[in-house]
């Protein structure tokens, strides 16, 4: 298409050029860039043969989901970059508002889609602390709570390290990492009976036992992930490609991370040893033998070894988890009081999944009472005192926080989710600025961004 | 949590009027940010239960009394003695301890030196700030809009809580942006949610809804929205207009 005779090119309807008050605009669909480039030289004015700024996204398939970043360059340097956010706004948080504290979780679940378990978990950590019952909650929830959340956590590394891989073609590493996920979601299926979006984690507690069979597969997955670990680190950690692209790459020192409020991989690879699990522990993490994972070099690399390396912490407290729960069977799952539990328990029937026959033939045929009770808990749900809370977490990608405020009724008043990937995402500018175009997708797969929890 | 450090009981769930030294006694008073009618609730139906005329204040936790417990009482008497030094006395409005939480509410033209003070002073050294959180409290008169802000001290291992408020006739709050640059996008976010104007923001523009956007989509008057389904010759309601029970 670089003929100079202007007759001969078809007019693309999609690509073509105009005027605005900021200078040309080009739209660009592909195999154009010959036009383009004569473009520019051909036009008067200096700066724009120049200065570029270049849209990338929203929807370019390495931005890790709907991120738009507005890059300025020079040649093959980035002069300045900023992200564009947005496109997944789904007011997650305005639609709490209307529905009931258990039905809070819904919706929650849905906000970072890569670590659904500690969305739940940090809000219904909130609710339990306004409702004064966080002492109440049975041993065995809380154990299922971190076994659920680290097994989530393994999930939601795989998938950072496997896109990340992809981004920079490391196509191999795209598809081991998926294939171990797939194990992963094939446990939450089997415990939650949903591959995403659980609603799992509820007030109280969590909102089945445990399946039969489930911990041989727990047992079962953490075996296999033993010998499927390495594989990563034997195709990865000395690499050279590999390196060649992380090694230095999107570079934040500890003072730059504290003050953009980074957490989570990116602060630990700056060398410090910051885990909320640790540090201010919840669900019972401190009964956990598991070590922080630390690297030192501040750069993309680093944060990929931190992350393999606490999937191996993770498989660690998984493992210490399968071996508690062996000891709770039978044991609750849900807070005793009954104003505060959910009234019925789920059984598959012979049209699938429901109310347990137990129960219904309770409420329906021997107590009145207990269909009130029944009735009443479902549809207007439990009131929580007036007050505010915030419960932060570890989630993979840093300090995930709800914001709880309740006015004493059956519904959130308010709960605002500090997101880390929100704010983590505030780093790109920083972390790529005077780097080439390249480099950019590492230093964005590097923060691990979910545009669902960014955006909510 | 089960951090031994962490007070677990609140120091004083009741209002109080004691004088804690930090505030002014005059600012104390409590007032409900609202009122709930009823016994159940309901608000669409004749009243069959009785209960309809049934009023009852929301009142949210009042000023605690010191000690404040744990790590509490330190954070505050640092505060205290380094607001004193400004001559800021009264900067703190009140002290809210709930759940094993804190709260200190700050007089909104002080926020951000007290924001330097929290991350700067040796004692205090809040160096990670989790953002801020809009919240809407429409009947809380002159108070109509607060902005919660969560600070952590890695350092000592502790957390607290700022609260500022401003009403809805002059919706400005002093941006902290310049303490803490991670309240960028957080600050534009209440911005855009909200509608409180952070003053000395860098760039304070929309973040999450389209830069044309009437309305700030948080507050209590802008409506869910939705459309009635129809369903086997049902119609549902939008969640908003669902029979509901507050």
């Amino acid at each position: 298409m670089s003929t100079p005779n202007e007759q001969s090119v078809p007019q693309d309807v999609y690509a073509g050029s105009t005027e605005t008050t900021e200078g040309t605009v080009f739209n660009v669909s592909g195999q154009d860039w010959d036009e383009i480039a004569a473009g520019l030289h051909g036009s008067d004015d200096d700066l724009i043969a120049e200065r570029i700024v270049v849209n990338m996204g929203p929807q370019h398939p390495s931005t890790h989901g709907v991120l738009r970043l507005i890059l300025e360059l020079d040649g093959e340097t980035v002069t300045e970059a900023r992200c564009g956010i947005g496109y997944l706004h789904t007011g997650i948080e305005k639609n709490m508002e209307y529905r009931s504290w258990v039905q809070g979780t819904t919706f929650c679940t849905r906000m970072d889609y890569l670590s659904p378990f500690f969305n739940e978990a940090t809000y219904v950590l909130g609710v339990e602390r306004l409702l004064d019952i966080e002492d109440d909650i049975p041993e065995k929830a809380q154990v299922m709570r971190v076994l659920l959340m680290e097994l989530n956590r393994i999930s939601s590394h795989l998938v950072c390290i496997a896109t990340g891989g992809m981004e920079i073609g490391a196509l191999t590493v795209m598809t081991v990492g998926f294939r171990e996920r797939e194990l992963v979601l094939d446990l939450f299926e089997l415990i939650t009976g949903l591959r995403m979006n659980h609603a799992f984690i509820r007030p109280g507690g969590v909102a089945q036992d445990l399946p039969a069979g489930a911990l041989d597969e727990i047992r079962d997955f953490t075996a296999l992930m033993k010998k499927r670990l390495p594989e990563y680190a034997a195709l990865c950690n000395a690499n050279p490609i590999f390196k060649a692209r992380l090694v230095d790459v999107g570079h934040l020192e500890l003072a730059g991370c504290l003050a953009l409020g980074l957490s989570g991989p990116v602060l630990r690879a700056a060398g410090y040893p910051w885990d909320l699990r640790k540090t201010q522990p919840y669900c019972g993490y401190e009964d956990y033998d598991f070590d922080v994972q630390t690297w030192d070099t501040c750069d993309a690399y680093g944060r990929f070894r931190v992350r393999l390396a606490e999937m191996w912490e993770s498989i660690k407290i998984v493992e210490q988890c399968a071996d508690r729960l062996t000891t709770l069977e039978g044991a609750p799952v849900m807070v005793a009081d009954k104003k505060i539990a959910w009234p019925s328990q789920l059984a598959i029937g012979s049209d699938g999944m429901g109310n347990s026959l137990d129960h219904i033939r309770h409420i329906m045929g021997e107590s009145m009472e207990g269909l009130i009770h029944h009735f009443k808990l479902v549809t207007e749900g439990f009131r929580v005192p007036p007050g505010q809370a915030y419960v932060p977490i570890e989630s993979p990608r840093g300090e995930l926080g709800a914001h709880v405020v309740s006015d004493g009724g059956t519904r959130p008043f308010r709960a605002h989710f500090r997101d880390p990937s929100f704010t983590n995402l505030q780093a790109t500018s920083v972390m790529s600025e005077g780097g080439a175009v390249a480099d950019v997708i590492v230093a964005v797969a590097s923060l691990d961004p979910v545009m669902g929890g960014v955006d909510r | 949590m089960s951090d031994a450090s962490t007070p677990r009981t609140d120091a004083s769930p009741e209002r109080s009027d004691a004088s804690t030294g930090l505030t002014d006694a005059s600012t104390r008073v409590e007032s409900a940010v609202g009122t709930r009618t009823g016994m159940f609730g309901t608000t669409d139906a004749g009243d069959t239960s009785g209960y309809g005329g049934l009023v009852s204040p929301i009142v949210f936790p009042g000023a605690a009394e010191r000690p404040f417990g744990g790590y509490f009482d330190e954070v505050a008497d640092a505060l205290e003695a380094r607001l004193r030094d400004a001559s800021l006395a009264t900067a703190i409005e009140r002290v809210v301890v709930y759940r094993g939480e804190i709260t200190f509410h700050v007089r909104r033209e002080d926020l951000t030196v007290v924001a330097q003070v929290l991350r700067d002073d040796p004692a205090l050294r809040f160096e990670f700030c989790a953002g801020v959180s809009g919240v809407n409290y429409p009947d809380d008169t002159g108070r109509e809009l607060h902005a919660v802000y969560h600070l952590l001290s890695m350092t000592h291992n502790r957390r607290i809580r700022l609260e500022v408020t401003c009403p809805d006739s002059d919706p400005h709050i002093p941006s902290i942006v310049a303490t803490y640059p991670t309240n960028d996008w957080h600050e534009r976010e209440t911005w855009d949610m909200f509608g409180i104007v952070f003053d000395g923001h860098p760039a304070l523009t929309r973040i999450l809804m389209p830069d044309d956007w009437p309305g700030h989509p948080q507050r209590k008057d802008y409506p869910l929205g939705g459309i009635p389904v129809e369903y086997k010759g049902g119609t549902v309601p939008p969640p908003d207009q669902r029979r509901s029970y507050n």
